[in-house]
């Protein structure tokens, strides 16, 4: 029988504002769906956004959602998730978003490792704003800001992720809604910050100027520069150069995460355990 | 049981405390002279009760997890100083705009830009009443003394939550330093006059957050109870959903700005010295001042009445909205007015509006220090 999503839509938002063969809805199916294969309660999710095609991501979903300023998503979500360390708090942000204004909350929420998803719809451009320089956008590619091919260095976001010491770290894409769901479920029973790089497509605004004006050219186009990690890891290294690997990247069980260790704050204040030292941590420096 | 207790403590750690004792269960805050001992303080305070504290990234992040808290259904604390509220600007008003309730404690120091991180100033006065960008209205209160850091703090919980909005509470390096004692409210007294935020208790499919009285605030459900809706800074409908639909607009904004405007009676809170006196006589002297500077007006205004010239002083605890009425009444009665302030007429406008005179005098400085009793004399003698 075919999955049945109506019960975490807002049905009455749809059709949503994203275009005609855009990737989020198929990442947003697939997010729903890992929320059920987990069996929680809607009232125990929350979904924070930003700003940008992704912002709207939390509007369509049945949660307790909180649409946020630009960049802040991460901010936002954890001052809930201090307050909630129980719940799954979940964050949306495009690579803009997450990677450019709001790149030192990405970077600090990863090194405090709270419990947070942090899921980026990566599309390689400013696509509400119709195709500025994001990030992510490859060097030569064409933007409206750009009109001669874009100089500006690209961001590996996941690598930005595990260097910034988020303790899962994995890339998928929107080709593979089945990969997608089970990323979903293994960042989120995580407990710790989930970095997840989603690739997707924007054939509007990325693909109108760099041939890839259909939605499958800009999807093929995906698919070539991306590899699964085990793959990626045989390839000789000079021909990594232009490939994403994709997969999980970095999963570290053993670190800490930030309200479990807040909670030593707490029970140090209250006189339930000793002040904490240098001692108490594996790594010193 | 007695229900005040004297402590000895400064305006920063007060402000702290207060927080603490009115409910407040988080603070998302960063370093910044001359208000890092709000964020010193609460990082003791808020682990000892259950609550958490925490050194964010920057100035936007600190506001915003304060304000996620917010969100989640909590009491909630921020504290900075100017260069600080310029940057959380943004996110001030992504929280007028969703009408999440949110204490700022800001205090002021010398600019602009980085001015005088160690110095006094109320140069914050006017980004008080307009920090970001758009329509609502700003709820601003000043304590003029160590007590009323702890009072103003208290208060500004409570209005918050009663109007569903960012409140500043603003202190002055002055003010905020201060060591010394102060006489306050039992914490039993100050639990017990707590008012929350307002709830909805019916069926989840009948409520609707923004959907209220044309002059009351949003009712926000805390988080994870049941009730899901949504929070956007683009305009929203009933349920917080966006929408672009002409008259929910229009409506959405007049709400903000009715919501504070048309209850300010609940807001003003003024101290008036040395004013019960006043009949409007020739050479009767008002003194128009707020936060620490109306302890020098005060210094003066004792010598000046030693030395024959009958003064007194007008002190707004709510700064924003302005107590047009009761300004109006000693403006209108009173010929010679001084305003004293550590900026430039950022306060003395707002009386020049209000009274619709322009012949208002004005103190100003703007070097960092304080002003003496000494100087506020000497402008009295010579302006009037």
């Amino acid at each position: 029988m075919a999955f049945n999503y109506d019960q975490y839509l807002r049905l009455e938002k749809m059709p949503t504002l994203w275009c005609w063969g855009c990737g989020d809805g198929v990442i947003l199916k697939a997010f729903i769906r890992a929320i059920e294969k987990m069996g929680v309660n809607q009232d125990d999710v929350c979904v924070v956004s930003g700003i940008g095609c992704s912002g709207r991501f939390s509007s369509y979903v049945d949660f307790n959602t909180v649409h946020t300023t630009h960049g802040r998503t991460v901010a936002f979500a954890t001052g809930i998730k201090m307050m909630h360390p129980d719940k799954i708090v979940v964050c949306v942000a495009g690579d803009g978003d997450a990677l450019a204004i709001g790149g030192n909350h990405t970077i600090h929420g990863a090194r405090r490792n709270i419990d947070i998803t942090l899921i980026i719809i990566n599309n390689f451009i400013y696509g509400l704003t119709n195709s500025q320089t994001s990030p992510t956008t490859p060097q030569g590619m064409w933007t409206v800001t750009q009109k001669v091919g874009n100089i500006d260095p690209t961001f590996d976001a996941c690598a930005l992720g595990i260097a910034s010491g988020a303790s899962f770290v994995a890339r998928e894409t929107m080709l593979d809604p089945k990969k997608l769901e089970k990323i979903f479920v293994k960042a989120m029973e995580h407990r710790g910050f989930s970095f997840l790089d989603i690739l997707s497509n924007c054939h509007i605004n990325l693909g109108r100027k760099n041939k890839m004006v259909s939605a499958m050219d800009n999807l093929n186009w995906i698919d070539s520069i991306t590899m699964p990690v085990k793959k990626y890891n045989e390839l000789p290294e000079e021909e990594r150069l232009n490939i994403l690997p994709t997969g999980i990247l970095k999963e570290d069980t053993k670190v800490r995460e930030y309200c479990d260790m807040y909670q030593d704050i707490i029970d140090a204040h209250q006189g339930k355990r000793s002040n904490i030292t240098q001692d108490d941590f594996e790594k010193k420096i | 049981m007695a229900d005040t207790r004297e402590v000895i403590s400064s305006g920063n750690h007060l402000a702290a405390l207060a927080a603490a004792d009115a409910g407040c269960r988080f603070m998302g805050g960063y370093p910044i002279t001359p208000s890092s001992e709000v964020i010193e303080q609460m990082s003791d305070l808020l682990p000892k009760r259950g609550g958490s504290c925490i050194q964010m990234e920057d100035e936007i992040a600190a506001v915003a997890a304060a304000i996620g808290a917010g969100m989640a259904g909590h009491r909630t604390l921020t504290a900075t100083s100017g260069p600080g509220i310029s940057l959380k600007a943004e996110n001030l008003g992504l929280a007028q705009m969703c009408e999440v309730p949110l204490v700022v404690v800001n205090v002021m120091r010398g600019g602009p830009s980085t001015g005088l991180p160690t110095r006094v100033s109320q140069g914050d006065v006017r980004q008080a009443k307009n920090p970001s960008h758009g329509d609502y209205r700003s709820i601003t209160l000043c304590a003029g003394n160590l007590a009323e850091c702890y009072t103003e703090t208290v208060r500004a919980f409570n209005l918050a939550d009663r109007f569903m909005q960012p409140v500043f509470v603003l202190l002055d390096e002055t003010i905020g330093h201060m060591h010394g004692k102060a006489i306050l409210p039992t914490e039993e007294a100050v639990k017990a006059a707590i008012v929350p935020r307002k709830q909805f208790t019916g069926a989840p499919s009948d409520y609707h957050p923004y959907e209220c009285e044309h002059d009351q605030p949003a009712v926000l459900n805390p988080m994870f109870t049941g009730y899901r809706y949504h929070f956007t800074g683009l305009h929203h409908d009933k349920n917080g959903f966006p929408t672009e639909e002409i008259e929910t607009c229009r409506k959405l904004i007049q709400r903000l700005e009715d919501k504070v405007m048309l209850h300010t009676d609940e807001l003003e809170l003024n101290e008036e010295f040395m004013l019960d006196d006043m009949t409007g006589e020739e050479g009767e002297v008002l003194i128009i001042a707020y936060g620490s500077v109306s302890l020098a007006a005060k210094e003066s205004i004792r010598h000046l009445r030693a030395a024959g010239i009958k003064a007194g002083l007008f002190r707004p605890l709510t700064l924003w909205p302005s107590p047009e009425k009761s300004i109006r009444k000693y403006t209108d009665m009173i010929k010679n007015v001084l305003c004293v302030e550590l900026n430039i007429r950022q306060y003395t406008e707002e009386v020049e509006r209000v009274s619709s005179r322009l012949d208002i005098q004005g103190l100003f400085k703007v070097n960092g220090r304080p002003i003496s009793p000494h100087e506020i004399v000497s402008k009295v003698k010579e302006v009037f």
